[in-house]
């Protein structure tokens, strides 16, 4: 019997120091204080990174268009098989959006999923591909947000049920799913290594065209092969080369006007992808189409 | 030799109740009222060929190919197609469309969008017989009127 206690005590004792370690190993990254010490970020250079990134699609107010899409007030719904995602406002203003933070902590909201606060931050916002983003780049983007428009819309709270509601398990999804690498390797023409950059890194293309797990995970062995759309509005086509047929110049035309090669138009979310594609200086299209020629053809 | 007579003659019959089953879930008026807009779209699509083939240097600007084809183009989006865009011939109430419920649901800017296509297609109209710089010119805003009602009002490809 007494035998029996000891290992039950160090059962338990196991057991304390495995969860203590999982959340020691999960919890939550934010980048280090100095981290943006060796770059200035440039504005105007911002814009083209703002652009890349699609940050406007999502966090402008729902149905903005022109002008009105710099005002990042949030509120755009995002359904998920967890709930329903609300985008929150990043525009400058000191209460409501990010004006107070500094450029250290949009930094890590960005590259590593860290809020403000140091609580992990939903993979909504695609931290997943923008942790690929180069520090360069994201300096030259938070200062182009730092002259945007405020807007003193509330945040609105995320619409998550039990158990996705507990953000300390977010470590574990980003120890799980959370990659570093690019999908992409091998020996790529600087054109191709740009496109893998916008693709994979800024413009997040896999988010919604590579299929996840029953834990919104990327299948990265299924990238860009097509995924349902959440929320049952059809699904995203594979774009890989087994089923994307377009030459190089078709793929430029359509992420510049919309068109497809037989004059159908992008639709649904592309559609926003594509205002903000058709403002990226052409040789970065035609980057995106010499990378999705090379990447894995996945029927 | 006879049971394989059976077999097809039931094969058939099974086929024949299908397809009929399939037709009958869809009303005469909805069904040719979607086969009529889709008809609309090939038209756009097949006259936006032209413009577009010339714009991308695909095909040699000509002046005349290019005016006819946007004015085919304004005139089709200056038709009045609310016959065939009928309450119930969504993509949630019947096969075949990729129509969004939206399009018929309160705040619905369907009527907005069309106005936006209908300028877009007359700005074209204007401007393919002028050269291929002012045809090229026109048709980023033409493909962003197309997709501001792909955008909100069809179900996503594939």
């Amino acid at each position: 019997m007494r035998v029996i206690l000891r290992w039950f005590k160090y059962a338990v004792g196991l057991g304390v120091i495995a969860a203590s370690a999982g959340l020691w190993i999960t919890r939550p990254n934010p980048l280090p204080e100095t981290a943006l010490s060796s770059v200035t970020g440039d504005p105007i250079a911002g814009e083209g990174v703002f652009a890349a990134a699609g940050c406007a699609s999502c966090h402008s107010s729902p149905d903005a268009s022109g002008e009105a899409r710099l005002v990042l007030s949030g509120g755009r719904a995002f359904a998920s098989d967890f709930g329903v995602f609300y985008a929150p406002n990043i525009s400058p203003d000191p209460t409501h959006g990010i004006g107070e933070w500094s450029d250290t902590q949009i930094a890590s909201a960005l590259l590593r999923g860290v809020g403000r606060e140091g609580a992990h931050l939903y993979p909504a916002l695609p931290y997943a591909a923008y942790n690929k983003m180069t520090l360069q780049d994201a300096a030259d983007l938070i200062a182009y947000l730092r002259t945007l428009p405020s807007d003193q819309t509330p945040n609105k709270p995320h619409d998550i049920g039990f158990p996705f509601n507990i953000r300390l398990a977010l470590g574990g999804w980003k120890l799980l799913f959370e990659r570093s690498d690019f999908v992409v390797t091998g020996d790529l023409t600087p054109e191709q290594t740009r496109g893998r950059y916008l693709v994979e890194a800024l413009g997040h293309c896999g988010e919604c065209h590579t299929p996840r797990n029953a834990l919104g995970g990327l299948q990265r062995d299924a990238w860009l092969s097509g995924a349902a759309i959440p929320g049952g509005n059809g699904r995203t086509p594979n774009i890989t080369p087994a089923k994307l047929g377009w030459s190089e110049a078709e793929i430029v035309e359509y992420l510049t006007s919309g068109f497809t090669p037989d004059f159908d138009t992008a639709g649904g979310e592309m559609a926003e992808v594509v205002k903000n594609t058709a403002t990226l200086p052409i040789e970065d299209r035609a980057a995106i189409a010499a990378y999705l020629k090379v990447a894995p053809a996945i029927e | 030799m006879r049971s394989l007579h059976i077999l097809l003659a039931g094969l058939a019959l099974a086929a024949a109740t299908t397809t009929t089953l399939a037709e009958s879930h869809v009303d005469p008026a909805i069904a040719g009222a979607i086969k009529a807009r889709q008809a609309h779209m090939q038209l756009y699509a097949f006259n936006l060929g032209t413009l577009g083939g010339m714009a991308q240097g695909k095909i040699d600007y000509d002046a005349d190919a290019a005016s006819t084809a946007a004015s085919n183009l304004a005139a089709l989006a200056h038709l009045n197609g609310r016959a065939y865009w009928l309450p119930g011939s969504d993509n949630a109430s019947v096969d075949g469309t990729k129509a969004l419920p939206a399009i018929w649901a309160d705040g619905s800017d369907i009527g907005a969008k069309a106005a936006a296509l209908v300028e877009a297609a007359d700005a074209m109209n204007a401007a393919a017989g002028q050269g291929l710089e002012a045809l090229q010119a026109a048709m980023g805003p033409l493909g962003g009127a197309c997709g501001g009602c792909h955008q909100s009002y069809r179900q996503s490809n594939n």
